[in-house]
């Protein structure tokens, strides 16, 4: 006869099977049997937070930069709907998250009871799968189940909700056995054919790119070698989302820089005038697709996911694969090698033109500003922030706005993993809690958040957090005193009209570090820059740096939504040609 | 340049709507409907009509029938979104034209009146596999099963002969012949 367990103990034991090191959470009434639990497992940390929005950002973090699924622990009521953005920014950027909820008991589950909440139906539409243990001989194989779902196929959030009175009810634990095939389970539903068939478009193609995506980093680090394999054999340009950056090099020449919105010049000018567009692991977001009708109109499409809803979803697509980013690259370079070893030079021969294209295309520097010596420009702020710490392996968060777009454009991440943005959500206050993640998950890195002063405020308690675990993050705000997004949208769009986006009495942010017992450091002029970004390096506390940036600079290029991927907004710098040439404002 | 007042796009065309017949199984869970239907609203795709009831005891198999409208892209996307759901087992869809497949709706009617409009009404229904359940000097309770149409028809003739209430299901779907669902 086995023993018999408390729920309590079950979760435990099951975290512990699925090698859990780390939770992120915030007791309560309704968890705290699994609190009191927690001192019998010494290999299983607790990072308390302050805020539970602040658990699921870090438990976010956490795995995106290990690999791991983030494990995150919540009471009843408020605290599963403090969860919930977490929950759907994990959800929007496929981030496989397991959170744990207490419940109240049962026969007071309907009654309106303290703290009551019906998380599971509040979840429902921003998990994967969610689960209310009503009885525990459930609790093992759904607490197993709960990771396997998050993890397997495309990744994502899964909530387990579990009343208190589960908590204290005792069964037998069995090991886990895989049993039935889940759904989320079914990966690769590709054939030799279909790979055929693109090396066939592959070799037919004479203006081809590449358009990666966060599938390639879900898909781990092998993707990410593969893909660099890959895009060498082929010589193709490669193009990636905001979400796959670091999959591919960032300094490398094939590299186009990131597409979209406010991607580069030359990279959305490819991608609307190429004939083969080979999507890798993303997912056609209407950030990047601009205009729908007038969408690469000229290309063959293939797309690679591993999601088949994602297919024909948005963009109705010539050719695509069902699988795992790294098993179909890998039958890709494995047939191109196998089948045509010329293949490699006379592709090169073929699309030496379209490459001299993409040059002429990239003279235009699209990134280019017009920098300063009186005030700090914050895309300089972020050059120089790459520059003094490229030599080291750092990992970068950031929140949502324009400081976020900057980072994207002038951080060139050469590893996956090291790059933590909310994209699909666009979560402001995602960045601080993130990097907490992160330093859990590599204590030796240098781990930075690139910030805006506004999105900072909406998750500043958890700096208290990195300060009592010791986790040295560096918040590094460039600090406007806008909302910059939003007042670049009234710029632009609302005649100047810059409703409720200037931020008044912003606090002193050196000040508000030392009160939170870390480091504050302010640069205000572009002199004291550079050695104000190296003692902050240099700091092994938490450091909240206040740059303060030109209040008026715009993110560019830009496409206006509505518009196509050739009808770029550029930078001031190329607006002022224009205006010689009488060109007109802004447009190519 | 004129300016997108909005962050977001335009919609761009919507291309040709057709009626299709989704079956569904899933494990005769809780909640379980909540998620189906939750997909659909959440999602904006329609919902016409829906029955469902547990088809397999032992196996704890429900079968979900949703009448739905949307393009061929919206479609597609209805049958993969709904594949991706944990305790979805198996999904089907067929256009209303699909001659393989039966369609059934059932309704009843309560007619109120007189011994004459209630001959009437029963003649009426002739066509549709009328059931008497019930019958008074006054009134009688009709079970049809028919299509949608043929129902919304029904109910509409009805009216002058004493139709006062009408319960209708949503439809259920069958192939014709041997073969089934796959």
């Amino acid at each position: 006869m086995g023993n018999l367990y408390t729920g309590a103990e079950i979760v435990f034991k099951c975290l512990e099977d699925q090698k859990v090191d780390y939770l992120f959470g915030y007791p309560g009434g309704a968890v705290l049997p699994i609190y009191d639990e927690l001192k019998n497992h010494p290999s299983i940390k607790h990072i308390l937070v302050r805020h539970e929005q602040g658990a699921g950002h870090a438990a976010e973090g956490y795995a995106r930069s290990s690999g791991k699924p983030g494990v995150v622990l919540v009471t009843s009521g408020p605290g599963a709907t403090n969860v919930v953005t977490a929950l759907t920014d994990a959800y929007m950027d496929s981030v496989p998250l397991v959170c744990i909820s207490g419940q109240v008991p049962t026969h007071l589950i309907g009654t309106d009871a303290f703290q009551e909440c019906d998380t599971t139906g509040i979840t429902r539409p921003c998990t994967k799968h969610n689960w209310l243990v009503k009885d525990i001989k459930d609790l093992p194989r759904i607490m197993h189940e709960a990771f396997e779902v998050a993890t397997t196929g495309r990744p994502g959030p899964v909530l387990v909700d579990i009343p208190k009175d589960v908590q204290f009810a005792k069964v037998k634990y069995s090991k886990f056995r895989k049993k039935k095939k889940l759904n989320g389970k079914a990966l690769n539903r590709f054939n030799q054919k279909q790979i055929d068939q693109l090396i066939n478009l592959m070799s037919k193609a004479s203006k081809p790119v590449f358009y990666t995506g966060g599938g390639v980093i879900n898909s781990g680090p092998k993707a990410s070698e593969l893909l660099r394999e890959l895009v060498s054999l082929t010589g193709f340009p490669i193009t990636s989302t905001l979400q796959g950056l670091g999959a591919y090099p960032g300094d490398d020449n094939q590299f186009l820089g990131m597409l979209g919105m406010h991607g580069t010049y030359e990279a959305n000018n490819a991608m609307h005038d190429c004939d083969l567009l080979i999507n890798i692991g993303a997912r056609f977001d209407d950030r990047i697709t601009g205009k729908i009708d007038e969408f690469s109109p000229k290309s063959k499409k293939v797309h690679i996911d591993i999601d088949p809803s994602s297919i024909n979803k948005i963009i109705k697509v010539d050719l695509s694969i069902v699988g795992d980013v790294s098993d179909v690259i890998r039958s890709i370079t494995k047939t191109l090698k196998k089948k045509n070893l010329n293949l490699e030079k006379s592709n090169k021969q073929k699309i030496s033109k379209w490459w001299q294209q993409i040059q002429k295309w990239r003279t235009k520097q699209s990134l280019n500003f017009i920098n300063s010596d009186t005030i700090i420009k914050p895309q300089y702020a972020v050059q120089r922030l790459y520059e003094l710490t490229k030599n080291q392996d750092t990992y970068i968060t950031t929140e949502v706005g324009q400081h976020q777009m900057w980072a994207a454009q002038h951080y060139k991440f050469n590893k996956p993993n090291r790059w933590m943005t909310s994209g699909g959500l666009g979560t402001m206050g995602y960045g601080l809690p993130a990097a907490v993640g992160v330093q859990v998950a590599h204590p030796k890195k240098l781990v930075v958040d690139i910030a805006g002063e506004a999105s900072i405020l909406m998750t500043m308690q958890e700096i208290s957090t990195a300060v009592q675990y010791n986790l040295p993050i560096k918040i590094f705000i460039l600090n406007n005193q806008y909302m910059g997004m939003v007042r670049q949208w009234q710029e632009l769009l609302h005649e100047k009209n810059y409703s409720e986006s200037y931020s008044e009495a912003l606090p002193d942010f050196v000040k508000l570090a030392e009160a939170y017992g870390c480091v504050g450091i302010r640069a205000k002029s572009p002199g004291e820059l550079d050695e104000k970004i190296k003692k902050m390096i240099n700091i092994d506390k938490p450091v909240i740096f206040d740059c303060h940036v030109d209040q008026d600079e715009n993110c560019f290029p830009m496409i206006p939504s509505g518009k196509p991927h050739n009808q770029m907004l550029l930078g001031p710098k190329d607006q002022e040609e224009n205006k010689i040439t009488g060109k007109g404002k802004a447009l190519v | 340049m004129t300016k997108s007042k909005s962050a977001y796009s335009a919609p761009s065309k919507i291309g040709k709507l057709d009626t299709h017949i989704f079956v569904i199984w899933v494990d005769n869970e809780a909640g379980v409907l909540a998620r189906v239907v939750g997909l659909f609203s959440g999602r904006g795709y329609n919902i016409e009509s829906l029955a469902v009831a547990e088809v397999d005891h032992k196996k704890n198999l429900s079968r979900v029938t949703i009448v739905t409208v949307g393009t061929p892209q919206v479609i597609e996307q209805i049958t993969l979104q709904l594949k991706k759901l944990v305790p979805v087992h198996k999904v089907a869809n067929f256009k209303r034209e699909d001659k393989k497949v039966i369609f059934k709706e059932m309704a009843l009617l309560k007619v109120l009146g007189n011994q004459v409009k209630i001959k009437k009404a029963i003649s009426a229904c002739k066509k549709f596999n009328p059931v008497i359940l019930d019958k008074t000097n006054k009134s009688i309770v009709i079970q049809i099963t028919a299509l949608r149409r043929e129902i919304d028809k029904m109910s509409k003739n009805l009216k002058p002969l004493g139709l006062i209430s009408v319960s209708r299901t949503g439809a259920v779907a069958m192939t014709r012949g041997a073969e089934i669902f796959n």
